[in-house]
């Protein structure tokens, strides 16, 4: 409370005069009260949340609709998001959002040291998940999972190796960010100019967190590698047995009940019989390749039609198109693209309110900016609440 | 100056002109504990066949997830509730919008583009 005790007496002669005449130098001159002065300020704070939902129900109405007219595509491409990284975002979020409720209260029962320490822990906590979300981008990007313009997937394409380029261009401006912070600390340690070293400090923790975040999305990436692998696996086996499937309504036509394996692959008594004479290569070469798709499709011939559960779309295999995989990733990069972009707005906004805590502009009468931010993150997460369980956790 | 003094660090001061209402640590931390206790229920769910419940499930938890947060960590529940009012008609907004656009997207679904088409590479076995 030692801040509290060297600040009370500025702050207090502000308006010890009289309440009502003379004006704090925070209040603005068309308010009569600091009181009015934060509750006209929230109300407009709100107005804007409403846009922003209004906004982002735009995205979700894209969801909503595309989703319903293809389940199986969110359901398959779901696969390819990283849950565990998900769910590390929305753990860190959650905690950023505590912090920033935090610093909330710190600003209100003037604590200075306790709001600028609250601040930088959750702009520490927007760089993680900044950090998470570019190793995400970047496997994806690498992998060739993109919106319909770009869609270049290939499950049989061979796992890249080392760092990814996208990840390196991605880190630039935090790594330049941080080696400029860390000179401008360096500087002001040395010429002493006490407020901006109080600033400098957490700035350079603040970004030297994204690499944290890096760091972390690395090791839970690479953990989940092994995972993805047995995936690709399956995706190209699904693949496989689509086309056998195939095979097997070709061969369903010609022979339904049959038993033996020339017939199985579709091959009537008669084909065999001509195949028998040396001049018909042309039959003995369709024989051999019926006989070899049969061998992909495995034994199960489908017979009847209406025994098959799933209609052929609905495999698994066949979603790796620019217009199915594709249109579902567009949706993932605008969703979550244009939440990070709000992280990013997020963390400049609350750059400023540091630097202004360290300033120990804020007190029990003027804590709005620091609450107005604090309902934008708040949104911020109650957003990546929503988009967690439905881009994430599609089984 | 003294009682200015005890009511910055008191939680709920007198003085006729405050009107911050800081929320109690405990309060912050059990609101945290609570969000983080249902993100694992939901990560946890996703591994268990619901069927179509599925997300109907996810978004119960979600939205129970959301009020948590406004109420305590937007501080809704202590607030004006005209900022309440606003907040929640913004819904009633995004549910009529999502609706009709879900309707109208149902009835011109079969003129939809083709959303089955040829894979990009060949996935077949050599």
């Amino acid at each position: 409370m030692a801040t509290t005790d060297a600040v009370l007496p500025e702050t207090h002669d502000d308006h010890g005069h009289g309440h009502d005449h003379a004006h704090p130098s925070f209040l603005a001159h068309h308010f009569d009260t600091p009181e009015q002065q934060f509750d006209s300020g929230k109300l407009g704070m709100w107005l804007f949340l409403v846009t922003e939902i209004l906004f982002f129900s735009g995205l979700f109405c894209a969801y909503a609709i595309f989703r319903s007219l293809r389940p199986d595509v969110f359901e398959g491409c779901s696969q390819f998001l990283n849950t565990k990284l998900g769910a590390i975002n929305t753990g860190v979020l959650l905690f950023s959002s505590l912090t920033m409720a935090w610093a909330v209260r710190c600003a209100q029962i003037e604590d200075h040291k306790g709001c600028t320490g609250m601040l930088a822990a959750t702009l520490s906590c927007a760089m993680v998940f900044l950090g998470v979300k570019s190793i995400e981008y970047s496997h994806k990007w690498e992998l060739g999972l993109l919106p319909p313009f770009a869609y270049s997937y290939d499950p049989n394409a061979p796992h890249h190796e080392g760092i990814s380029w996208y990840l390196i261009y991605m880190c630039i401006p935090f790594a330049i960010g941080l080696v400029g912070l860390v000179a401008w600390l360096l500087k002001s340690l040395a010429t002493g100019n006490t407020f901006a070293v109080n600033v400098a400090k957490p700035m350079v923790v603040v970004f030297a967190f994204f690499f944290v975040g890096v760091g972390l999305g690395t090791i839970l990436e690479s953990g989940e590698a092994k995972h993805e692998d047995a995936a690709h696996a399956a995706a190209g086996h699904d693949g496989e047995s689509h086309d056998g499937a195939h095979a097997g309504e070709m061969a369903g036509e010609h022979a339904l009940a049959a038993t033996s394996s020339p017939a199985a692959a579709g091959i009537s008594p008669v084909l065999e019989r001509l195949a028998t004479d040396d001049g018909n290569t042309g039959i003995r070469d369709d024989i051999t390749a019926r006989e070899r798709q049969t061998e992909v499709a495995g034994t199960s011939v489908v017979a009847d039609k209406s025994e098959i559960s799933q209609p052929i779309e609905s495999v698994p295999g066949v979603i790796n198109t620019k217009t199915q995989a594709g249109v579902f990733f567009a949706i993932y990069y605008c969703m979550t693209g244009i939440h990070a972009i709000h992280i990013l707005a997020g963390i400049g906004v609350m750059t400023w309110l540091l630097v202004r805590s360290v300033r120990q502009d804020f007190n029990r009468h003027y804590f709005g900016p620091v609450d107005y931010v604090g309902l934008y993150w708040h949104i911020v997460d109650l957003i990546w609440i929503y988009l967690f369980p439905l881009l994430y956790l599609i089984r | 100056m003294t009682s200015s003094h005890a009511h910055a660090v008191a939680d709920h001061g007198h003085d006729p002109n405050d009107f911050a209402h800081p929320l109690p640590i405990w309060m912050l931390l059990a609101v945290f504990v609570a969000l983080t206790v249902l993100t694992i229920i939901t990560v946890a769910q996703a591994s268990y066949d619901l069927g179509s419940y599925d997300v109907i499930v996810t978004m119960v938890i979600a939205t129970i997830k959301a009020t948590l947060v406004m109420l305590f960590f937007m501080h809704l529940a202590f607030d004006k509730p005209f900022n309440m009012i606003i907040f929640l008609s913004s819904f009633v907004f995004v549910a009529l919008f999502i609706m009709f656009t879900l309707f109208d997207a149902k009835l011109n679904s079969p003129s939809f583009i083709p959303v089955v088409d040829e894979p990009v590479t060949t996935v077949a076995a050599p």
